[in-house]
């Protein structure tokens, strides 16, 4: 007996999250499109989801392009294929490394961060003073993070695509005995508008995520320090889980015709 | 003084909340008059903060009605609920002040996002509400987490009274504070209700500030009211459930739910 009252438990559980998460997002969502619109607090989101996750973002980005272009070197030598280092690296990340690196780290970064702020204004009557000053707190808090990581994203990981394959570059050039202008034609040859727009569009999926998972995950935490601790583990992971889920999901959408 | 037999300014009827399976409001009755200051006492857990979260829509009831000036809030919704709303203002056990925004902005706050004032009036509208709970100017610029206990308190109650509502809800007001502070929170908040004309409806466990505050006591056991009048009354209730509540006493119908 006790087995399948765990199932049920474990089931209506996810159920009941799930219900809860759809109507946080539907909730978020109108929250957009009705007024009033706080064009500071977007900025200033945009700042902290965007202009700061900069550098980190760019290493991991610069290391990627790097690795890839020696293992890729690595497998294509086999085959005399070294010329087509170039334009893999390129597609692997635009296509998927750029947007999934990107997304992860500001993951770890923002999700945790939003969470662990919201989370603290759950916990200490923060978000239920708002609705007593007539202010809406999705509208206040979770809308312009919302806006502020799906324009921020895909700029970000415009951005990391270019440090991505300069890595690539570096790498090939330095440690792989390419020739600097050739690799530098043969990218630039190889690039199409599809690889790279497919890659934006996963970015502003991710942000997405990011922000929703971030807010849900605080404004339903319970508790004192360690329900803000919980709250901010959780966003991370669940974001991480569900963007390489949906990378999944997206790249099934966008490249199999 | 209201004439008698006047609408209530709150009333809540066979109001019901449950989470999961723990019911905290169970049919819950209470008339708050205009003018009136009333206090809800009762021991930690017994649906005192889920009531007034109730009455000032953050939580939803289960059942039950809520009338706010004759109003029932519990079928309002939209534009007219948020106007209904507006006539509250609440001072938080902890102050819950904004720590990314800096002392004025806080007091400001209900001004610029609730009811579009400018920043420059509302900053100044601000300054003049420190004034009155005794702060001054150069607090303003302060942030949150630069202030004691008891000057949250403070700026809490400026945030509240800066809108100009009707009705002011206090949550625990001297919870966290030392005596002499909680005794300063009172007489402030005894001046600035008799000051601005408002009704209040405070929630405590703390006696001596419920009978300096209050001129009526109802005190809620298991999510019911189980006495109301006025607070010259309390000593004389004949009943066990106030009399062991303001005796501090063990022994009595309230049992304490003690969880190993």
């Amino acid at each position: 007996m006790n087995v399948f009252a765990a199932i049920g438990r474990v089931t209506l559980g996810f159920f009941r999250e799930t219900g809860r998460l759809s109507l946080f997002t539907a909730d978020s969502v109108t929250g957009v499109v009705r007024p009033p619109v706080y064009w500071w607090l977007i900025a200033q989101q945009m700042m902290r989801i965007g202009y700061f996750s900069l550098p980190v973002v760019g290493l991991t980005a610069f290391f990627t392009g790097g690795v890839l272009a020696l293992q890729i070197y690595n497998g294509a030598s086999r085959y005399g294929a070294e010329s087509f280092v170039p334009v893999v690296v390129l597609v692997g990340i635009t296509r998927e490394l750029g947007p999934v690196i990107a997304g992860l780290m500001v993951a770890g970064r923002v999700a945790a961060a939003i969470a662990a702020e919201i989370g603290t204004m759950r916990v200490t009557e923060q978000i239920d003073a708002l609705t007593t000053l007539s202010t809406n707190p999705i509208k206040y808090l979770v809308v312009p993070r919302l806006i502020a990581a799906v324009i921020s994203m895909p700029i970000l990981v415009a951005i990391a695509d270019s440090i991505g394959v300069f890595g690539g570059y570096i790498a090939s050039t330095q440690s792989l005995g390419f020739n600097g202008s050739v690799y530098m034609n043969n990218t630039m040859n190889g690039l199409t508008f599809d690889d790279v727009s497919s890659g934006l569009i996963k970015a502003a999926v991710f942000g997405f995520i990011i922000a929703l998972l971030g807010c849900y995950n605080g404004f339903n935490s319970k508790g004192g320090a360690q329900g803000v601790g919980a709250a901010t583990t959780n966003a991370v992971v669940t974001s991480s889980i569900l963007i390489l889920a949906a990378n999944y999901l997206l790249t099934n959408l966008l490249f199999t015709k | 003084m209201p004439a008698p037999g006047s609408v209530p300014k709150v009333e809540l009827r066979g109001v019901k909340k449950r989470f999961g399976d723990k019911v905290v409001l169970d049919g819950l009755d209470l008339v708050l008059q205009p003018g009136h200051s009333l206090v809800v006492i009762g021991g930690s857990g017994t649906g005192k903060s889920v009531m007034i979260k109730c009455v000032l829509g953050i939580l939803r009831p289960d059942a039950g009605q809520i009338f706010v000036d004759g109003q029932e809030l519990t079928r309002l919704s939209g534009r007219a609920r948020d106007e209904v709303l507006k006539k509250f203002a609440m001072l938080f056990q902890g102050a819950a002040l904004f720590d990314s925004l800096p002392v004025w902005e806080n007091v400001a706050f209900g001004l610029i996002q609730g009811r579009g004032v400018a920043r420059a009036k509302a900053k100044d509208i601000a300054i003049q509400k420190l004034a009155k709970v005794g702060l001054g100017a150069d607090v303003a610029m302060l942030s949150p987490a630069e202030l004691s206990g008891g000057m949250q308190k403070r700026v809490g109650l400026a945030r509240a009274i800066a809108a100009d509502p009707d009705i002011i809800f206090f949550d625990e007001p001297t919870t966290g504070l030392d005596p002499i502070m909680a005794d300063v929170i009172n007489d402030l908040i005894i001046s600035t209700v008799k000051d601005l004309g408002v009704t209040t409806l405070s929630i405590t466990h703390d006696m001596v500030s419920a009978r300096k505050i209050s001129d009526h006591i109802a005190m809620l056991y298991k999510g019911k009211i189980v006495w109301a009048g006025p607070t010259a009354e309390i000593d004389h209730s004949d009943n066990p459930f106030v009399d062991q509540f303001i005796h501090g006493s063990a022994e009595g119908p309230i049992k304490m739910e003690v969880r190993a």
